[in-house]
């Protein structure tokens, strides 16, 4: 069982995600989206969004750091882990605060709002309620390790769990060995992941930061040019190679 | 010097009757899906009037276009790129659906299925957003023909600068004053904000005819042009949660047509053409300090293609001799550069506008022959238009940052022309002394007003076609609007996923046959199209079957 959630499953949720990800890239760049409802209410959007986009980015550089950093590193800089704790636990839980109130306040005024309501697809709640879920179980880790007093480290059960994956070498035992909480949130975590590339939340993956660096006027030839990619089937220059 | 083409249009307002009919097949050939239902690629507001949507105009609230900064740069006036990225989850300056209007239908049920009773059943609106009963409030054209302009004719932004100028605060008096009517499409600018907004790079302008289209593929949906654009001429697809704009018909032009408004316009007052232009000078020319030297700059990019070293370069550059032999003929070019009797709309915003307005003459006559003058004798014209000021300045600040002495010019031309001609039909003896009060000689004036009065279909519409060559590729070049509502909505990841379905079935080319030659063409298909229904014959499907008599 062990071998199969934490050796097994994380594989697969990587292999769907990647996969998924160019498949709807190639198929369904026409879907990929924000899907801005702003045309129909910004008062709430303008308080929600930025809570829960703010809030997110922090809380995934918190994940990075958490995960990716051992615990000696920050140790060998003067950082006691104690001391790593306490900043984790404060800037998380305020960031995981106002993403989870931000997605509150989003979803009421999507549910609320007419024409928001009706654009809102099965697939967006199947979405919602997942990234709930992840959202709630990642602060009721936090919290649950603040308010029960004796708190699980997790860098030295789930952190060294994530690094191995990356090597091949699975470190099952220590990732069962955490606490049940971690564990729960690391699974919804997993689910999120695997439906990513099918929601709307690729959007994330399209982050403009190109953006800083182009010139302002984009010009693009009608034959040619970035996006006009190779000629159509059968209409191949002469000359041109064949296919492979 | 870098030459570069541009498709560019003129309007001749004078003759604008405000039928809408540009904006009804504008709508049917590219906006009769869901998501758009509020968009009009193509819209004829009146002015005085708010606009569509309301009070675009006033960039202080929507902070569309460019500023020139203290250092003489020019930057966006929503802020930079930092500022993008970081207002990108919620856009302060985004219009609602509101400012534009709610769109809605009509519960026709009600009228068929309505049990027997004493009450006579009534069609209800309905919101095309949520489905529920409505109140209908405004529109794109509410305000049409000054509707409502005793409440509402305050807000017109333009009125309330003039006021603010006017140092002896008249009373604008509507009523009494003037009316004309502005068809607006987006003005495919050589500078567009736009563009420059798109984070994801979606939106760009063509290297070939400077058409500025949005890639839907690209488009991200961040929602940053609509703010961009001052003209607010680009549109966000609720539905698909892409941008969406005019594309200048570019399927239509490609092969030589020209697009749907101008082609049904019922006062057969749009002009296409080509510019040439220094791109190498656009920046500068939009970072001029004085906004009312921005009409002046944007003239002296264009380029005469008369001139041989600009005929050469052309060549340097890569532009076919036959684009540049439609550049000489390019009745856009006469009329802006030469005639310098079409103006841009609202210069001040710095993007470069490249449709142009012939300004109405009009509301002068109009005034003349109320008040019991001769509307047509040169010295009665010329003198009103001295003495009218409120139509002239209104004028100027669409048209040329608050200048009045371009829109003057620009009124005097149009009168000595119209008197000038009255003289020819009438057979009288021609009196050479009016061309000559606005610098033009006899010859010229004709010209001009063979252009701009008898307005033949092919001396309105020069259109080179894009190369044989590459015809495979632009048939249905990915990048824009080609696709409806068909088989992709609804697929897996909500209603606006899955591959587009091209729009043209038929290709442009037989259209330009059918369109070019004498007999009824057939036409087989049962769909009609408007995006590619020549005006001749009647296809099948337009009307339903006649019954019996
Ligand atoms: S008018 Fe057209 S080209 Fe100019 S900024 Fe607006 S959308 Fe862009
Ligand atoms: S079709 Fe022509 S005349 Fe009619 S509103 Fe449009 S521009 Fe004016």
């Amino acid at each position: 069982m062990n071998v199969l959630l934490w050796g097994v499953l994380p594989y697969v949720m990587v292999a769907v995600l990647v996969t998924g990800t160019i498949w709807r890239y190639r198929y369904d760049k026409f879907g990929w989206t924000t899907r801005s409802s702003e045309l129909h209410e910004s008062r709430l959007l303008r308080i929600g969004s930025p809570m829960f986009h703010f809030g997110l980015l922090v809380v995934v550089i918190g994940h990075v750091i958490g995960l990716v950093i051992p615990e000696s590193w920050t140790t060998a800089i003067g950082l006691s882990e104690p001391a790593y704790h306490v900043q984790a636990l404060v800037l998380g839980g305020i960031a995981g605060v106002s993403t989870l109130a931000g997605i509150a306040i989003l979803i009421y005024r999507r549910r609320t709002t007419g024409p928001v309501f009706s654009a809102t697809t099965r697939n967006d709640k199947l979405m919602y309620v997942v990234l709930v879920l992840a959202i709630v179980a990642g602060l009721s880790t936090t919290l649950l390790g603040v308010a029960g007093g004796e708190e699980h480290n997790y860098r030295v059960s789930v952190s060294p769990w994530f690094r191995s994956l990356f090597v091949f070498q699975p470190d099952i035992d220590a990732m069962a060995g955490s606490s049940l909480a971690f564990r729960i949130h690391t699974l919804i975590g997993m689910a999120l992941f695997t439906i990513w590339p099918f929601t709307r939340l690729v959007h994330a993956f399209s982050a403009p930061v190109g953006y800083l660096f182009r010139p302002y006027i984009v010009y693009r030839s009608r034959s040619g040019g970035p996006a006009a990619g190779p000629p159509r089937r059968g209409w191949d220059r002469v000359g041109s190679s064949e296919p492979r | 010097m870098k030459v570069m083409a541009q498709l560019g249009m003129v309007m001749n307002l004078d003759k604008c009757i405000g039928c809408h009919t540009c904006s009804v097949t504008c709508k049917q050939a590219w906006t009769n899906r869901a998501g758009v239902e509020y968009v009009w690629f193509n819209n004829v507001e009146t002015r005085p009037g708010q606009g569509y949507p309301r009070r675009y105009q006033d960039q202080d609230r929507w902070r569309g276009g460019w500023v020139r900064n203290r250092r003489g740069r020019l930057t966006l006036r929503a802020g930079g790129r930092v500022r993008k990225l970081l207002s990108i989850f919620a856009n302060p300056v985004l219009p609602n659906i509101r400012d534009y209007y709610e769109p809605w239908t009509y519960d026709y049920e009600t009228l068929v299925d309505a049990p027997l009773g004493d009450d006579f059943p009534v069609a209800e609106p309905r919101s095309l957003l949520s489905g529920r009963p409505m109140a209908v409030e405004w529109s794109a054209n509410w305000d049409d023909d000054l509707g409502g302009i005793p409440e509402q004719g305050e807000l017109d932004p333009i009125v309330e600068r003039i006021r603010r100028e006017s140092e002896d605060k008249v009373r604008f008096e509507y009523e009494q004053a003037f009316m004309f009517y502005l068809p607006r499409i987006c003005e495919h600018c050589l500078n567009p904000a736009c563009v420059a907004s798109c984070p994801s790079g979606a939106m760009y302008k063509r290297v070939e005819d400077g058409i500025v289209l949005v890639d839907q593929d690209r488009c991200r949906g961040w929602r940053m042009c609509v703010t961009g654009c001052p003209y607010k001429k680009i549109y966000f697809n609720h539905r698909t949660g892409k941008a969406e704009k005019c594309t200048f018909c570019y399927p239509r032009v490609e092969v030589g047509l020209p697009t749907v408004c101008s082609e049904t316009c019922v006062g057969r007052l749009r002009y296409i053409g080509l510019f040439l232009y220094d791109a190498d000078r656009v920046t500068e020319a939009a970072s001029v300090e004085d906004e009312r030297d921005l009409y002046q700059s944007q003239l002296d990019v264009l380029l005469d293609p008369h001139d041989p070293a600009v005929v050469a370069a052309a060549h340097r550059d890569g532009i076919d001799p036959e684009w540049v032999e439609a550049a000489q003929r390019s009745p856009v070019h006469k009329l802006v550069a030469q005639y310098r009797v079409a103006l841009p709309l609202h210069p001040e915003f710095r993007t470069m506008p490249m449709v142009w307005y012939v300004p109405p003459l009009s509301p002068v006559v109009d005034r003349l022959t109320e008040t019991g003058h001769d509307g047509e004798s040169a010295g009665n014209l010329f003198g009103a238009i001295d003495a009218l000021r409120i139509p002239v300045e209104y004028l100027a600040e669409l048209f040329t940052a608050g200048d009045p002495e371009p829109v003057t010019r620009v009124l005097r031309t149009l009168a000595a022309m119209r008197a000038f001609m009255r003289d020819v039909t009438l057979g009288r003896e021609i009196d050479e002394s009016i061309p000559a009060a606005v610098g033009m000689g006899a010859e010229e004036i004709m010209e001009m007003y063979r252009l701009l009065a008898i307005a033949k279909y092919d001396e309105r519409y020069v259109i080179p076609t894009a190369h044989v060559g590459e015809a495979h590729q632009l048939e249905e070049l990915g990048c824009s609007l080609d696709v409806d509502g068909g088989p992709g909505m609804g697929g897996p990841f909500g209603e606006a996923s899955g591959r587009p379905a091209p729009v043209s079935v038929e290709t442009f080319h037989a259209l330009r046959d059918r369109q070019t030659s004498d007999t009824v063409a057939d036409t087989s298909a049962s769909r009609v199209n408007l995006l590619n229904w020549d005006g001749k014959g009647r296809p099948e499907g337009l009307f339903p079957p006649r019954g019996r008599r």
